[in-house]
């Protein structure tokens, strides 16, 4: 995983709350088996539409989301991580994040960070003002910058931690193998076992 | 578990995290949590499998895994190639990964095969006291069972693949209360409705719920089930239902279930599961069970939704802008009027099937409405079991026979028009009842209109031919 310090990019708002998974990628696209390659299934219903923001001549390029409430509600499907990241998006900035979107992108080097409902409003005001305008997302200081317009992004330590060193989830809880064969060791017998089959 | 621990009063969820703690995160890091169980399926493990290939590494506990082909598999012509390439593609890899890595897998053509959520607790795999994941939204099915069940991500099913653990941090609690006695007429799927219309689908954020109360022990398993499943259009991550003596009667026998000393052992640890008295949930709710009447969505998402004897509601009534907005969205895409009764709403489509709906006692309750009868003129109704094993029952019971006698389709097992992702779709502007957990828009296929609703009200439907309670037919009668 890339390390995240500081990402500079054009803006894009998406003027909707409650943009569900599906909206983000539709099913149909979850039947690749690859990781990567998904960039034309993101928000595929919406771009049919001439007028939607991502098909605007300002905002081609645009690497930084910012989104209304509850973005990423809906199934746990990390395509919808992969199809922003694939697309070209390094931050999604929301009032409010499903759990599991959330945790997904964490995973796989999106920055997903709240911002105050008001300040996406604000946001949004400073970009339909000079669209195509660029942001500035700072993990370090934890601001969002655009226009001179500052902001505090909200994302756990943690999370935070392991982007700005790229590390990886697998090869940390690796280092703890020695107390998940002492756990294994003393777990019950009438545990569920799916093998040998009865 | 430390003497401090179980002096304190605990939940059920504060139980079960506690007793699959392998490593206590510090410093703000996650806690590392041990997986009793896991359940894989087409769509989202081949990335993970590629994960480990890549980076060398092997699947540390194939005997704590299983897999079932259940989101892309056709219902009609099971013993033909799947005509849609990626799909066939998709199924083919899951085939080729478990011979690879040794997984157990159940394919379409086996009496264990179907969606994995029916799948897990009729092996007898899901159990009380254990952890269960899928890389499924709707794995908080198995909290049913007093088990800790929760959706998980591709990067996480790489995660527990490679180490049989999760690195996460602990929940919030939020007790949901349902006191009282249903009606006649009124499920599980009307409670959960209920639940979502109530607190939203945000409202369970960061929260596991319990569902609680006079109501829901009352519930078979399989209600509880339905109930445990929607947790995730609430927002929660995972629902439970603490394990009781229906529990342990529903799990006692199934081919998994544990024997002789270790079944004794299991119950009468299973037995200090439940919530503690003066244990403290972040949150509560409240719901009287007395109350309730047949629910059904209008909108696009399922907190959308109302007594199915009122009216679509009108967004200008709606305080908050941001779902008045939703809510004047909605009605365009679901081509409703304010004001309308919702049982004057006409129906093009049924769909009688999917993890929240599809066991054996939902078939049962579905073909008791509909037998005898014949299906409304030009209403499409299919009705899709959970699993192989689930077909092969109904048609023990002469389901099937009811089924086709009423002029509905009767199909093999799997998510089918759940999400659309193998042939069975609406079309653009259909309008169906749903007996499913999504109402999103183009979920069930592009352009289809889905209003969800239970066993009992779909089969009214599909008699009726527009929204209807199995009370309406009564009183025609
Ligand atoms: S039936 Fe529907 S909700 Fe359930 S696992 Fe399949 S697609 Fe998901």
């Amino acid at each position: 995983m890339e390390k995240f310090t500081t990402h500079t990019g054009i803006a894009a708002p998406l003027k909707r709350s409650n943009v569900d998974t599906d909206q983000i990628i539709p099913a149909v696209f979850l039947k690749r088996v690859t990781k990567t390659g998904f960039d034309d299934a993101l928000f595929h219903a919406w771009r049919q539409d001439p007028e939607f923001v991502l098909n605007q001549p300002s905002f081609q390029g645009a690497s930084v989301l910012v989104a209304g409430p509850d973005f990423g509600t809906g199934s746990s499907r990390e395509h919808a991580v992969w199809a922003l990241r694939d697309y070209g998006f390094k931050v999604v900035l929301s009032p409010r994040f499903a759990d599991i979107f959330r945790g997904n992108s964490g995973k796989q080097g999106l920055l997903a960070a709240t911002v105050d409902e008001a300040d996406i409003e604000r946001i949004w005001a400073l970009i339909d003002e000079d669209p195509g305008r660029e942001i500035t997302v700072d993990l370090e200081a934890r601001t969002a910058t655009i226009g001179g317009f500052q902001t505090a992004i909200g994302i756990d330590d943690y999370t935070r931690w392991r982007l700005l060193e790229g590390l990886d989830d697998i090869g940390l809880t690796l280092r703890n193998e020695d107390k998940i064969a002492q756990f294994e060791a003393r777990r019950e017998s009438w545990r569920p076992r799916t093998l040998p089959v009865p | 578990m430390t003497t401090d621990a179980s002096a304190r009063p605990r939940t059920l969820a504060e139980k079960l995290w506690d007793d699959h703690l392998v490593v206590k995160g510090e410093n703000g890091e996650p806690d590392l949590i041990y997986i009793d169980l896991h359940l894989v399926h087409e769509v989202t493990s081949p990335q993970a499998f590629d994960g480990l290939r890549t980076e060398g590494r092997p699947l540390r506990r194939v005997d704590l895994t299983i897999a079932t082909e259940d989101h892309n598999t056709p219902t009609l012509a099971i013993d033909k190639p799947i005509a849609d390439l990626t799909s066939r593609t998709q199924i083919e890899t899951l085939r080729r990964n478990a011979e690879e890595f040794g997984v157990r897998l159940h394919s379409l053509g086996d009496a264990e095969q179907g969606i994995v959520h029916v799948v897990g607790p009729q092996l007898g795999l899901t159990m009380p006291g254990i952890t269960v994941v899928c890389g499924d939204s709707h794995t908080s099915t198995h909290g049913a069972f007093g088990a800790m069940a929760f959706g998980i991500g591709t990067s996480e099913v790489e995660h527990v693949m490679a180490t049989q653990t999760l690195p996460l941090k602990p929940f919030k609690t939020m007790a949901i209360n349902v006191e009282g006695t249903l009606r006649p007429g009124v499920t599980a799927k009307d409670i959960i409705l209920a639940v979502i219309a109530k607190i939203g689908t945000g409202g369970g954020q960061g929260y596991v719920l319990e569902y609680r109360g006079s109501a829901i022990r009352a519930l078979s398993m399989e209600g509880r089930m339905t109930i445990c499943n929607m947790s995730i259009e609430a927002g929660a991550r995972a629902g439970m239902v603490a394990p009781d003596e229906t529990t342990f009667a529903y799990v006692q026998g199934k081919p998994h279930a544990p024997q002789g000393q270790d079944w004794d052992d299991a119950v009468a640890y299973w037995r200090t599961l439940p919530t503690d008295e003066g244990a403290v949930f972040d949150a509560e709710v409240f719901i009287d069970a007395d109350e309730l009447e047949p629910f059904v969505t209008w909108g696009t998402n399922p907190g959308q939704g109302v007594s199915l004897s009122s009216s679509v509601p009108d967004p200008a009534d709606i305080a908050d802008p941001n779902q008045r907005s939703a809510a004047e969205r909605a009605l365009e895409y679901m081509d409703l009027t304010p004001g309308t009764p919702l049982k004057d709403v006409k129906v093009d489509a049924v769909f009688m099937g999917s993890c929240t709906n599809s066991r054996i006692e939902d078939l049962r309750a579905f073909a008791s409405i509909i037998k005898g009868k014949q299906k409304a003129e030009g209403v499409r109704v299919m009705v899709v079991p959970g699993s192989a094993r689930v077909r092969l029952e109904a048609e023990a019971e002469g389901l099937d026979k009811v089924i086709t006698d009423f002029g509905a389709e009767w199909r093999f097992a799997g998510c089918s028009m759940c999400l659309g992702m193998n042939p069975d779709q609406l079309a653009p502007g259909e309008r169906c009842a749903s007996t499913s957990n999504r109402n999103f828009e183009g979920r069930q296929g592009k352009g289809g209109r889905t209003h969800l609703v239970s066993p009992l009200v779909a089969a009214a439907t599909a008699i009726r031919g527009t929204l209807s309670s199995p009370s309406d037919l009564t009183e025609e009668a």
